[in-house]
């Protein structure tokens, strides 16, 4: 026996291998003579011996404990099977809301986001070799701070809930203020939770002014801003559907030396005055609207925008514009002195693997609506959601919560009877009829929020008014 | 191939009266807006944005597609970020209308398939870990490290024990001294060794009750597995400190060490490495934790618990940080790892660390002789050649390598990381590439350093741009277009 047939035996016998390239190597091209090649070369007999620098009792000696390998065609029968246990918002008429929303998708956006160029590359670390991605997140940049009204944009963070509190971190160190941060009760609960949170250890206390009638008063907010709050976050329109009264907000946070940090509904922004416009300092939003499917949570896209005196603050990627060696105007990624990568524990921020494919998705997505699309977009959630509240509350026994102008979701009551057993009923009957909200407001135990998108048709407002008329006057 | 005429902005292209989408007419009574909101509240006009047509918007993005180096299309050897192959049947399968059109707030009832995924996720996870709890909630590894050191906090907090400090080798991503610091903690560097290891007297000498953590990349980032870590593990549990372990080069040792096993009590994976999710042009990725059982009440809200054959989602729990994230976490790219495990099984993972190790040896064994390989003659998946000869003897830099790479159709590899090798290349072939791409890149590595310096200088000379002056987009930043 040759020595090369020795070593490929005790390659394949170490694996008691039959064939040149087995099936649970579905993405391995080396087959086993490669391997006794590969090994050759670098002067090795087997592949155990790879690994002699793990201490030999550290070792696994067992194989893990995971279910075996599947084909293609078993995973994708497994898979197909696990999807029908879940219904999806296509089989279920959808009026979920809270952060995360049912609106339309554009083919292009998907078929944009297919390109391998685009989703198989990572953060572009060489410009010369992504100045795809590099305009993509420049002209998602530019697109956002013409949504918002501000001046810059970064090229995407992870969420719009840990957006806000990268905002309220951002204005920390920008405002030197480490005593306080002050916040609604009409801001995402999540978002809050998030904040408290990240701030746990920080010493920085977070106060929260309570919204008994749905949106935050400018007077009781300003009474909480002392001399060391670094900021206001507030969200608008607000996590009940309702408007926010921004610029008496805003004024009061600056009068006081502080910050607004505003959370916006991106498709809001179609109908209602841009941040900018009414003296935001930093902005931020759950991108998930804009062109990504609700996916159960995730991956959805954290905006944020702030105006120019700030950026030097921001956290995250930022693409800028600047010309080569020839003078031909390209970009690349800006301000890096801000990162971890470059300043570790002085970073403005631990980012690193952001939500690019989502910025690259939200910019097609708003390239695609343009100003036109974006507005009829913004009239029709609005103009459907007050349809829906006024048939929910005419037709059945549920009251709204809140008096105050709402946008494209609203909070109802439901006076007699259980919302969860309401709810769950309706979801039955095929509706997904609101997010009760006891999981975080005691005093909204009765209370669900109720959000409509462009998508609903009147058909299907009209099939949920019936289908609440009965559970909830059945209930009574 | 690319278009060269297509370097035009979306802004550029727009014209006023163009229009890409269209939604249908309202079917519910028009009541004039000033009946339906505050005239105080409403924006005058839309937001400015760009009119452009379908047909434009898909030849611009797609022109500008071209013009990225990826992995479906070039060897994309950066270390550090496991640029493997992303398999296509996961992107199918992640995005079936039952995985996909799912709301975060749908009852738990119609996500039952799910939650069965995600739990039978975490269970693959702890498993591979050696830790037997997991949350799914970071949206990516920096994340996952945050979340872990929020959780040491809320230990130490519970024990009453202030502990002020965490420590990093000085070869860590920037990630783990920044993730300390977002979490209250001072930071402290322990020095390495040449070869990469920790340095036990300097660790011995910063290590103390006062430290809360030690975070720990192993395989390390010079793709160095640490043997001492067994004795490292021991002295921060001696001293009640907890060990973390950056999970981003978990791709050398699946199936054959665990972190569990070696003495980590927390870890987060990177599955966007790891497990095969694609990069997206800089995410998203995931950030999966694995703790202790001790550590466990603290993980972030909500967890996945399991009643009989009901899967439901648990928020009461009183010792938990609370939140990282809104929502559950990134599902997609989770459903992406659960699909790239299953496809594996136990022997499939572990022959996938073999070959991603037997890859980057077999190049190590040919790029040493072109460029010295300082940690020795030996690594894991990845390892750091250093350019630092060739810079001295013709002025040639890492960077100018990286660059003219890109003429040969080549990613160039992560280049000055980690900062304790000079002019370093970090190498990670992954097991996806096979053994003549990996002879091209080492012969056209060896190609370069006998090209002319002028040229190497200049380069990239066939890429859509040339060297772009960045020191320009600092100093002068420009970061939106503006009309003029
Ligand atoms: C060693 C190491 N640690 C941590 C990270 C951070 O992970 P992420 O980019 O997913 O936040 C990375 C990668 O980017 C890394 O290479």
């Amino acid at each position: 026996m040759s020595l090369a047939q020795a070593r490929s035996n005790r390659v394949g016998d170490a694996r008691g291998e039959a064939t040149q390239h087995d099936e649970t190597m579905p993405y391995v091209a080396n087959t086993t003579d490669d391997q006794r090649a590969m090994l050759d070369a670098i002067g090795l007999e087997s592949l155990d011996e790879l690994f002699e620098a793990i201490p030999e009792e550290l070792r696994l000696k067992r194989p893990l404990a995971i279910p075996p390998a599947l084909s293609e065609m078993e995973l994708t029968a497994h898979l197909t099977a696990l999807a029908g246990k879940n219904a999806s918002a296509g089989e279920k008429v959808c009026f979920l809301g809270g952060g995360s929303y049912d609106h339309f998708i554009p083919a292009i956006v998907d078929h944009v986001a297919a390109r391998g160029e685009f989703y198989t590359s990572y953060t572009p670390y060489q410009p010369e070799a992504s100045q795809g991605n590099l305009q993509v997140f420049f002209e998602y940049q530019t697109l956002i701070t013409q949504l918002t009204g501000m001046d810059v944009s970064n090229a995407s963070l992870y969420d719009g809930g840990s957006a806000a509190a990268e905002a309220v971190l951002m204005a920390v160190t920008t405002t030197k203020r480490h005593g306080r941060v002050v916040t609604a009760n009409s801001v995402h609960p999540e978002y809050r939770e998030i904040l408290a949170t990240y701030l746990a250890n920080l010493g920085i206390e977070l106060v929260t002014v309570g919204t008994p009638e749905g949106t935050v008063s400018p007077a009781e907010l300003a009474a909480q801003i002392n001399g060391d709050t670094a900021c206001v976050l507030v969200q608008h329109p607000n996590f009940f559907g309702c408007l926010e009264e921004v610029d008496a907000l805003a004024a009061a946070a600056h009068d006081a030396g502080a910050l607004l940090v505003v959370a916006v509904d991106p498709i809001s922004l179609g109908l209602l005055k841009r941040p900018g416009d009414y003296g935001a300092d930093i902005v931020v939003a759950e991108g998930q609207s804009l062109g990504s499917p609700m996916s159960f949570g995730g991956p959805y896209l954290g905006i944020m925008a702030c105006r120019e005196q700030h950026v030097r603050r921001m956290p995250g990627r930022i693409a800028g514009e600047t010309v080569d060696r020839r003078g031909k105007r390209c970009f690349v990624l800006t301000l890096q002195t801000r990162e971890q990568h470059i300043r570790r524990e002085k970073a403005t921020s631990n980012i690193c693997t952001n939500q690019g494919l989502f910025a690259l998705r939200a910019a097609v997505y708003l390239a695609a609506m343009g100003p036109v699309g974006i507005r009829q977009t913004a009239e029709l959630c609005l103009r459907k959601a007050r349809y829906a509240s006024g048939r929910l509350t005419a037709d059945t026994s549920l009251v709204p919560a809140f008096s105050r102008p709402t946008f494209k979701e609203f909070v109802v009551r439901c006076p007699h009877g259980n919302v969860e057993a309401a709810l769950e009923r309706a979801s039955e009957s095929g509706y997904l009829a609101g997010v009760p909200l006891s999981r975080w407001y005691d005093d909204l135990a009765d209370c669900f929020l109720v959000a409509v998108t462009e998508r609903r048709t009147q058909d299907e407002i009209d099939g949920l008014a019936a289908c609440l008329k009965e559970l909830t006057c059945s209930n009574a | 191939m690319r278009n060269a005429r297509a370097t035009q902005l979306l802004f550029e292209l727009a014209r006023p009266g163009r229009r890409s989408a269209q939604l249908p007419a309202c079917d519910v009574p028009e009541v004039p807006l000033d009946d339906l909101l505050p005239a105080e509240a409403l924006s005058p006009a839309p937001p400015p944005l760009p009119e452009l047509s379908e047909p434009e918007l898909v030849r611009h993005f797609t022109n500008l597609s071209t013009q990225n180096m990826s992995v479906d299309t070039h060897f994309y050897p950066l270390g550090s970020c496991t640029m493997k192959y992303n398999p296509k049947r996961n992107e199918r399968l992640a995005s079936l209308p039952g995985m996909i059109d799912l709301h975060p707030y749908q009852p738990s009832a119609t996500l039952q398939g799910l939650l069965e995924l995600l739990d039978g996720l975490q269970q693959m996870l702890a498993e591979i870990a050696g830790l037997p709890a997991v949350s799914l909630q970071p949206a990516a590894g920096a994340q996952g490290e945050l979340t872990s050191l929020l959780i040491a906090a809320a230990h130490f907090r519970t024990l009453g024990q202030k502990r002020t400090k965490v420590l990093t080798p000085d070869s860590a991503h920037g990630t783990n001294p920044a993730s300390a610091a977002m979490a209250g903690f001072d930071t402290v560097q322990v020095k390495s060794t040449p070869a990469g290891f920790v340095e036990m007297e300097d660790l011995a000498a910063k290590l103390d009750d006062s430290v809360a953590v030690f975070m720990i990349t192993n395989p390390n980032t010079l793709g160095m597995f640490d043997r001492q870590i067994g004795e490292i593990a021991k002295r921060v549990h001696d001293l009640g400190g907890l060990l973390y372990l950056d999970g981003a080069n978990m791709n050398a040792i699946l199936g054959i060490t665990r972190p569990g096993d070696f003495g980590a009590d927390m870890m987060h994976f990177n599955p966007h490495k790891t497990f095969s999710g694609p990069h997206g042009g800089g995410g998203p990725g995931a950030g999966p934790i694995a703790v202790s059982e001790a550590l466990a009440p603290y993980l972030p809200v909500p967890v996945i618990v399991r009643d009989g054959d009901r899967y439901e989602l648990e928020y009461d729990r009183p010792q938990s940080i609370g939140r990282v994230r809104s929502f559950f976490g990134n599902v997609g790219v989770l459903v992406r790892s659960y699909c790239y495990l299953r496809t594996h099984g136990p022997e499939g993972l572990r022959r996938v660390s073999e070959n991603a190790v037997l890859n980057a040896n077999y190049l190590l064994s040919k790029v040493k002789h072109i460029f010295p390989v300082p940690q020795g003659d030996r690594c894991m998946h990845e390892f750091v050649a250093s350019g630092a000869r060739l810079k001295s003897d013709r002025g040639v830099s890492a960077m100018d390598v990286a660059k003219r790479l890109l003429d040969y159709g080549f990613h160039a590899p992560t280049v000055y990381f980690p900062p304790i090798v000079r002019e370093a290349m970090m190498i990670e072939p992954t097991e996806t590439e096979t053994k003549e791409t990996l002879d091209a890149f080492a012969e056209t590595l060896f190609r370069i350093t006998e090209e002319p310096p002028d040229l190497l200088c200049e380069a990239p000379h066939t890429t859509s741009i040339s060297r772009p002056d960045e020191v320009r987009a600092a100093r002068q930043p420009v970061m939106s277009w503006r009309a003029e």
